[in-house]
């Protein structure tokens, strides 16, 4: 079938659609050929998503929709869609025959409009162009905006526990930026703010994106911004927002990129896959599931040994529920600790994209590598907990950068590393802990490279495995601790998380209770003693923002507050901090 | 035509009976709607992909099954697909068996695993039997001078 590239539908919309639909089945992609076809739009089929990704590239105005299958053997589908976010802006519709929350979770969390569930009905192609129609007029609202949120599908729920998605809406910080809550759930908040001038969506050409890449280098990633890119770039009709739209979908995907290569690299070490029982003394893999990139990216558990501190990859489990692969591996007793439930990782991931953000915005983005690299050293776990997601610990890094004043940041982790010892205890798989704990990881290496960084690290990859592990049977621990995730009053920024993660409490969560306890309890233990445990945090029963909110937090936490924790607190939090 | 009429019975009493017993659900009626003038053999030519993907899924599936050591992962990933690839057609009963399989897969359970690749080749080579014996039954009617009820 040809594609329309020439112009967009001229007929009545919206017969004439230009859809590509990518899947490895043979047999699907010739039923759903024909089913958009009596649907009368105008049909591209592909076996592989490389070659899907070719064709979006060669004509960029080509097509106005994608639909792919989830499960791809050349290229996880998910990737696929970031690729197609980014690049090409178009809306993608997953599909599959796994059903389950979290793969659904993950699959608006890395900005589908829509996942459909295999079978597929030919009803549910029909209405397929209203995400054509959404795009568009969201564009237009969009584009003035400065902090498009367009591009920026991080849902920062990951857990799996709510089929809702919650948008979370970050206030204006750097590291936030409005989330397109496709779901509406959210939606008036956030566009509510916007203003709708008219401009015409700008089709990021593959000379323009060229353009705006050799910007970048030049400027040098840290200290680029919109601005900065703009005059370079000497456009004339490209608007600032325009640019800055395209600089946070770049940069999400630089640090997605990065994290693999980092991670990878740098914590060869890193168990992966697996590592549930091992226990390591010092290295708890938080692994912070929040990462999306876990799923995309592991192949099951992408071990971030030192750097991440992270319990276990969450994604481990997204892959197929596997939890237990991601459960950070120091511990013994814990199950999987920080079996990140799939939708942590997804959600941290779009946390981390938010602090990718927010750390761009610092300038760390380079910081990134050599994080990753210190890191590790300076802890003495053994083992790598699975590095959840490349990105948490790209973010981690990058907070470092920025906010190199953190103060022991330990603080944070420590809490978390009580939680991780404690929750060692516990059998209970450790959800998304991972993206709080990993920030603080991060930090505090950052900020005391030496003995206490390294101290904080250990704890807090524990207590973030603890968080983690929490989740199931002391559950209780966590779940108090959750609340405390919520906290974000201590953070500045983290209100607009709080707000949103509180919301999800509506939400039901049931699985998840663990997730959520990590992410804040960073937030929390900064202001509040940590000794508690169960502190204050609210009674979040949600889950769902851990994984999120972590992301969130860490931006705001970081950025937002030197935390004054005096070292001396540590011990404190090691006690038992969170006590599973 | 008493043939005719005959072999269109055959034909619906059987299709009626497949549903029946479980081997085929809704999708595969899904495939028969979308045949028309312009794709007169649709729902054939999307069975015989099905059959020959199958194939090949199932071959991998016994291959990785038969290592020293099962990657699991990848055993679950070939049923996934599996799974995804029968409820392309409404193979029902395949459908179900998957879904254990991708229990078993989980748990690791090589015994489990093994069982259950048994059932699905076992419920596959049935589907397949009854659906070459439904299109059989169409061929003969089409060439009696009738045409397939929808």
């Amino acid at each position: 079938m040809e594609n329309g590239f020439s112009s967009p539908r001229s007929e009545s919309f919206p017969a004439g659609l230009r859809v590509l639909v990518v899947d490895d089945d043979p047999t699907w992609l010739k039923i759903l050929e024909k089913m958009l076809k009596k649907c009368a739009y105008e049909v591209t089929t592909c076996g592989l998503a490389r070659e899907a990704l070719n064709l979006l590239r060669e004509r960029k105005d080509g097509y106005d929709i994608v639909i792919s299958d989830v499960n791809m053997p050349d290229m996880d589908g998910f990737k696929l869609l970031e690729h197609v976010g980014l690049e090409m802006d178009l809306p993608v519709i997953m599909m599959s025959v796994d059903g389950e929350t979290s793969r659904v979770m993950k699959g608006v969390q890395h900005g589908a409009c829509d996942y459909l569930l295999k079978p597929i009905r030919m009803k549910e192609l029909r209405n397929i162009w209203q995400h054509v129609f959404r795009k568009k007029i969201h564009e237009i609202r969009d584009i003035d905006h400065h902090e498009s949120f367009e591009g920026i599908r991080l849902s920062i729920n990951g857990s799996e526990f709510s089929d809702d998605c919650i948008m979370f809406s970050g206030e204006d910080l750097t590291s936030f930026k409005k989330r397109k809550d496709f779901q509406n759930k959210y939606d008036e908040r956030d566009y509510g703010d916007h203003s709708s001038t008219k401009k015409h969506r700008v089709v990021w050409s593959v000379d323009l994106h060229q353009k705006f890449v050799k910007a970048v280098n030049q400027i040098g990633f840290d200290k680029v911004g919109p601005k900065k890119i703009l005059d370079l770039m000497n456009v004339p009709w490209l608007t600032r927002e325009n640019v800055a739209s395209h600089l946070q979908k770049y940069r999400l995907y630089l640090i997605r990129l990065q994290k693999e290569n980092d991670l990878k690299a740098s914590f060869g070490g890193i168990k992966h896959s697996d590592v549930p029982s091992k226990d390591t003394s010092g290295g708890f893999g938080l692994q912070s599931s929040i990462h999306t990139n876990q799923n995309d990216v592991a192949n099951d558990r992408d071990q971030f040994s030192g750097s991440n501190f992270y319990g276990q990859d969450l994604d481990a489990k997204n892959n197929e529920g596997d939890q237990e692969e991601i459960v950070s591996e120091p511990r013994p007793d814990s199950k999987k600790p920080l079996t990140a439930d799939v939708p942590d990782p997804q959600d941290t991931r779009s946390s981390q994209m938010s602090f990718d953000h927010s750390s761009a915005s610092l300038g760390s983005d380079v910081n990134y590598t050599e994080f990753d690299c210190s890191i590790p050293k300076q802890y003495p776990w053994s083992e790598c907990p699975e590095v959840q997601s490349k990105q948490e610990h790209k973010l981690l890094l990058q907070l470092e950068g920025g906010f190199s004043q953190q103060p022991p940041g330990v603080p944070q982790h420590y809490i978390e590393i009580d939680q991780l010892q404690s929750g060692r205890d516990t059998s209970s798989p450790i959800k998304n802990e991972p993206v709080l704990v990993e920030y603080k990881s991060h930090h505090e290496s950052h900020i005391s490279p030496k003995e206490t960084a390294i101290d904080n690290f250990s704890v807090q990859s524990k207590s973030l495995i603890a968080y983690h592990q929490s989740f199931e049977p002391s559950s209780t621990a966590i779940k108090s601790m959750k609340p405390q995730a919520v906290d974000l009053s201590c953070i500045t920024d983290l209100e607009s998380c709080q707000r949103n993660l509180i919301s999800p409490s509506d939400l039901t969560f049931p699985p998840f209770n663990e997730d959520l306890t990590v992410c804040w309890l960073q937030g929390d233990f900064l202001n509040k003693n940590f000794g508690l445990p169960n502190m204050e945090f609210a009674d979040y029963s949600d889950p769902g923002f851990i994984a999120d909110i972590p992301v969130h937090l860490y931006d705001t936490l970081t950025s937002d507050y030197e935390c004054p924790y005096d070292p001396t607190e540590y011990p404190i939090v090691d006690q038992g901090l969170f006590i599973l | 035509m008493d043939g005719v009429a005959q072999l269109q019975k055959q034909l619906v009493d059987y299709t009626a009976s497949l549903f029946q017993e479980g081997f085929l659900d809704e999708q595969f009626n899904q495939l028969q709607q979308l045949q028309d003038e312009s794709n007169p053999d649709f729902v054939v030519e999307v069975v015989s992909l099905f059959f020959e993907d199958s194939e090949r899924l199932l071959n991998e599936l016994a291959k990785a099954l038969e290592q020293k050591t099962i990657d699991f992962r990848k055993v679950d990933a070939h049923v996934h697909q599996f799974k995804g690839s029968s409820s392309s057609i409404g193979a029902q009963r395949v459908q179900k068996v998957c879904i254990a399989f991708r229990n078993y897969c989980e748990e690791q359970n090589i015994e489990g695993c093994l069982k259950c690749l048994q059932q699905v080749k076992h419920e596959y080579s049935l589907v397949k039997s009854k659906l070459e014996t439904l299109f059989k039954i169409e061929k003969q009617l089409i060439a009696a001078g009738g045409s397939i009820p929808t």
